[in-house]
Parts: structure tokens; C-alpha cells; sequence
């Protein structure tokens, strides 16, 4: 479904990956190594060399927002640009039925995003990130930091999206998570990629 | 009615002001003796060598002359505005943003205010440089609150632009909320002038004129045209200004362009 021809940008590259509908694939490196690097350039979020393609389609053939509608970064580091929390939703979200899947109270919709822990802040980031559209996800470490409850609600909500065919390509420094979540592990050494065996 | 202009001896008395002050300071010390004085007498100095300046242009009514006073006010109010940027754009536009934009909105501006005001000749240089003057200062404040508010922000809201980009928002849609509030900024400054005209304090101009012998209502009419102009000229600036900050630090495949800004 999702396949990288010749990514490349600064000590990164050339990145040659595929991912199928449903599937997740998990990266691991050093830090340092480029993981962030990579998954901005497959969200087209820095300048690079080479192309991504979805479902056979360029990213560069289509505009970035088309393109990072459906193949969405999750950052390590959240982002808000309002200081409530339900103006990162879309208008009309049922926050009664969404929050609680992430254990959060439905009405931290009204909450401002500096009450809430650093972990909430991560689970509702990536939340906010699944969205019909969506078919891959780039998650840059969803779970660090996160307590073992936080860490099973979060692996819980992936499997969710994984059964509904979205692909994910997450970092991880876990390589049980990695065992738990995916088939395939990659690592990302000297600024290319190869797959291991966990 | 006669208008009195202070001869030296009044000027003098003035300067007793401050050497009270600095005297004051030195007794108490306050430290501010040495700058106070500094500061005293360079406006002194400033003044007067322009009254010199401007005596020796309205005298030779050239438009040459015009441009060439023109010119150095425009290059000390780009040195301004770039001074005042905590994170510069890097390349040309580290020129052609502020700098440009404060001379383009002046120019439009003054030249738009002498279509309406007519002086004979055209280039007055009694009209042209003082107007040229109000306008180029309220611009370059707007603009250079504007830019170093903006490009401040990009930095320190950068995870929350990125997200959004991350998400799908386009460039504009993403830099928005910062776009308004660096405006807002930038137009503070103007908004309260206008807002505490005549009320709080007598604008400096119309005090002046006041004290020069016109009649309050003239010197009224007079000031609300200058402020309607300023206020003009830095919105027209400072909206510019971000419009072309927002194409600039950002690309066409809809990415943020820190790489852009100078780093410190």
C-alpha cells in the first residue's frame, strides 16, 4: 500500500520500504540514528530527495495536506495550538464515547491541555490523529512515558486501527512492544534500514 | 496673536531641569546622572542639526534634495527595523522583509496623503519630509513589533504549527493564529494612541501647532488626519509584512521553514 522509493535527507537514506494495508512494522535505532528523519520525510514534512507512494499514488503528485491526511505523523513531542482541548478535534466529535477508550474523562474536552499529564497529552495526540482518512500511521515513540495501564489502552487503540487497515510505522525503544504490535522489525543503522529479527 | 518662539535663554532654563534631575540622581545615587545627560544632549545636538538640515532643503525647494533626506531616513528606519529582529529571515529577505516593506507602505502612503493635500509644488519639502517622517516611524514600529513578534513565535510554536501541518492544515490555515496575534502586536501601539487621543494626553503634534498659534480646531482637524494616516500606514505595513513572513517561512509542499530563520 505505502512504498518509499530512494527517501533521502541529510545523514538518512536512501530508504527503500513497503507496508501493507493492516500492517505494522516496527523501527528501532539508536538515538541519533535518524528514526524522526525518516518518518518526517514520509509524511513530506522536510525537504528530501526520492518520492512515497499510496496505493500507487506520488505524494509529490498530490498536495502535502491530500497526502498527510492519510499518511499522518504523530510527533514524540505533542503539539497544541489551542488552550482547550476540543478545538483539536474535528467540529461535531462525541468526546463522550472517544475520551474514555484512552481513559481520560469526557470532560477534559472542556479541560485546558496544561492540566493534563504528559501522557494524557500523548494519548490524546494520537487520538486526534485517527481519523477516517487515515490509512498509515508514523508514530514517533507513542508510549514512552507512559505508565503499563497507559501503555495497554494505547497498544489496544493500534490493534483497533490495524483490524480497520490502517499501516503503521512506529519507533519504539521496546522490543517486546514490537514483538506485541508487529511482524516486521526494522533498524535503522548508519543511515539505512534492515530488517531484524527480535 | 503673536507665536513665541523660545530664544536660548528659555532653552537654558529648560536645561536646568535636568541638571536638577542629574544633580538629584548624584545625590541619591541613582546611577542615571551620566545617561540622563548623554541622552539630553544628544537630542539637543539631533535637533538642531536637523533644523540646520531642514532650513538649508525648504530653502532650496530641489526635489533632488528631497529624495536625498528621503533616502537616509528610509536607511536608518531598514537599519531600525532589522536591528529590532530577534530571528532574522536569512538571505535577501533578511533585507527584503521590514526593511522593504516598511519603505513600500510609507511611500504609498505619503504619496496617497499628497494627492489629497495638493502642496505647491508637488514635493514640498515643508510637506513631503515631515509627513514622510510620521508615516516611516508608525510604520516601522508596526512592522518591526510585527516580524519580531511572528518570527519569535514560529520558533517557540513550532511543535504546535508542525502538528497541524502533521494533520493536514495548509500553510495558511496552520500559521494563522500566529499570523494574528504578530499583527496584533504590531498595531497595539497605534490603536492606543488613537483610542487615548485627546483624552488622556494632547497628541504631540497638535500641541505643537497649538503652541505655534493655530486654532485648536485646525490643529484637531490636522491631527486626526495624521493619525488616520498612520494608523493606515502601519496596518498596510504590518499586514504585508506577515502576509509575505507566512509565504516565506513556510514552502509549497505546505512545510514549516525554520531552516529559514537565522539561527542565533
Amino acid at each position: 500500500m505505502l512504498q518509499t522509493q530512494a527517501l533521502r535527507r541529510l545523514n538518512v537514506g536512501p530508504i527503500d520500504l513497503s507496508l501493507e494495508a493492516g500492517e505494522c512494522l516496527s523501527l528501532m535505532g539508536a538515538s541519533g540514528a535518524g528514526k524522526s528523519v525518516l518518518l518526517r520525510m514520509i509524511a513530506d514534512l522536510d525537504p528530501h530527495a526520492g518520492d512515497a507512494t499510496l496505493d500507487g499514488e506520488r505524494c509529490s503528485a498530490m498536495p502535502a495536506p491530500a497526502w498527510r491526511r492519510q499518511v499522518t505523523y504523530v510527533a514524540a513531542e505533542s503539539g497544541w495550538w489551542d488552550p482547550l482541548v476540543g478545538p483539536h478535534f474535528p467540529a461535531g466529535t462525541d468526546f463522550s464515547t472517544l475520551l474514555p477508550a484512552v481513559a481520560i474523562a469526557p470532560e477534559a474536552a472542556s479541560w485546558l491541555v496544561s492540566r493534563l499529564s504528559t501522557g494524557e497529552r500523548q494519548r490524546l495526540a494520537l487520538l486526534r490523529a485517527l481519523r477516517p482518512a487515515t490509512r498509515v500511521l508514523l508514530l514517533d515513540e507513542p508510549t514512552s512515558g507512559l505508565d503499563v495501564d497507559s501503555v495497554a489502552l494505547v497498544e489496544t487503540l493500534l490493534r483497533r486501527e490495524l483490524n480497520r487497515g490502517v499501516a503503521i510505522l512506529m519507533v519504539t525503544h521496546d522490543p517486546a512492544q514490537a514483538k506485541r504490535l508487529a511482524a516486521r522489525h526494522i533498524e535503522l543503522h548508519a543511515g539505512l534500514v534492515s530488517e531484524i529479527d527480535l | 496673536m503673536s507665536t513665541p518662539v523660545p530664544g536660548a535663554g528659555e532653552l537654558a532654563l529648560a536645561g536646568t531641569l535636568i541638571l536638577l534631575n542629574a544633580g538629584l540622581s548624584l545625590l541619591l545615587q541613582l546611577g542615571l546622572a551620566r545617561e540622563l545627560l548623554v541622552a539630553a544632549a544628544r537630542a539637543v545636538v539631533q535637533l538642531l542639526l536637523v533644523g540646520l538640515v531642514l532650513r538649508t532643503v525648504f530653502h532650496l525647494q530641489s526635489p533632488w534634495l528631497v529624495a536625498a533626506v528621503l533616502l537616509a531616513m528610509f536607511a536608518s528606519a531598514s537599519y531600525e527595523v532589522l536591528s529590532r529582529q530577534e530571528r532574522r529571515f536569512v538571505g535577501l529577505w533578511r533585507f527584503g522583509l521590514g526593511a522593504g516593506t516598511t519603505v513600500l507602505a510609507t511611500l504609498l502612503v505619503t504619496g496617497f496623503a499628497l494627492l489629497a493635500l495638493q502642496p505647491e509644488p508637488w514635493f514640498s519639502p515643508q510637506v513631503v519630509i515631515p509627513l514622510a517622517g510620521i508615516v516611516l516611524g508608525s510604520v516601522m514600529n508596526g512592522v518591526s513589533v510585527s516580524l519580531n513578534a511572528f518570527n519569535t513565535g514560529l520558533v517557540r510554536e513550532r511543535a504546535a504549527i508542525e502538528a497541524r501541518l502533521a494533520l493536514g492544515a495548509t500553510r495558511y490555515a496552520a500559521l494563522k493564529p500566529m499570523q494574528r496575534s504578530a499583527l496584533h502586536n504590531g498595531m497595539i501601539p497605534i490603536i492606543n494612541q488613537m483610542s487615548a487621543a485627546g483624552i488622556i494626553t494632547l497628541p504631540g503634534m497638535m500641541t505643537g501647532q497649538i503652541l505655534a498659534g493655530m486654532a485648536p480646531l485646525d490643529a484637531a482637524k490636522y491631527q486626526i488626519l495624521i493619525l488616520l494616516l498612520l494608523s493606515g500606514a502601519a496596518g498596510l505595513g504590518a499586514l504585508a509584512t506577515t502576509v509575505i513572513a507566512v509565504w516565506r517561512a513556510t514552502d509549497e509542499r505546505d512545510r514549516l521553514r525554520l531552516d529559514r530563520l537565522e539561527t542565533r
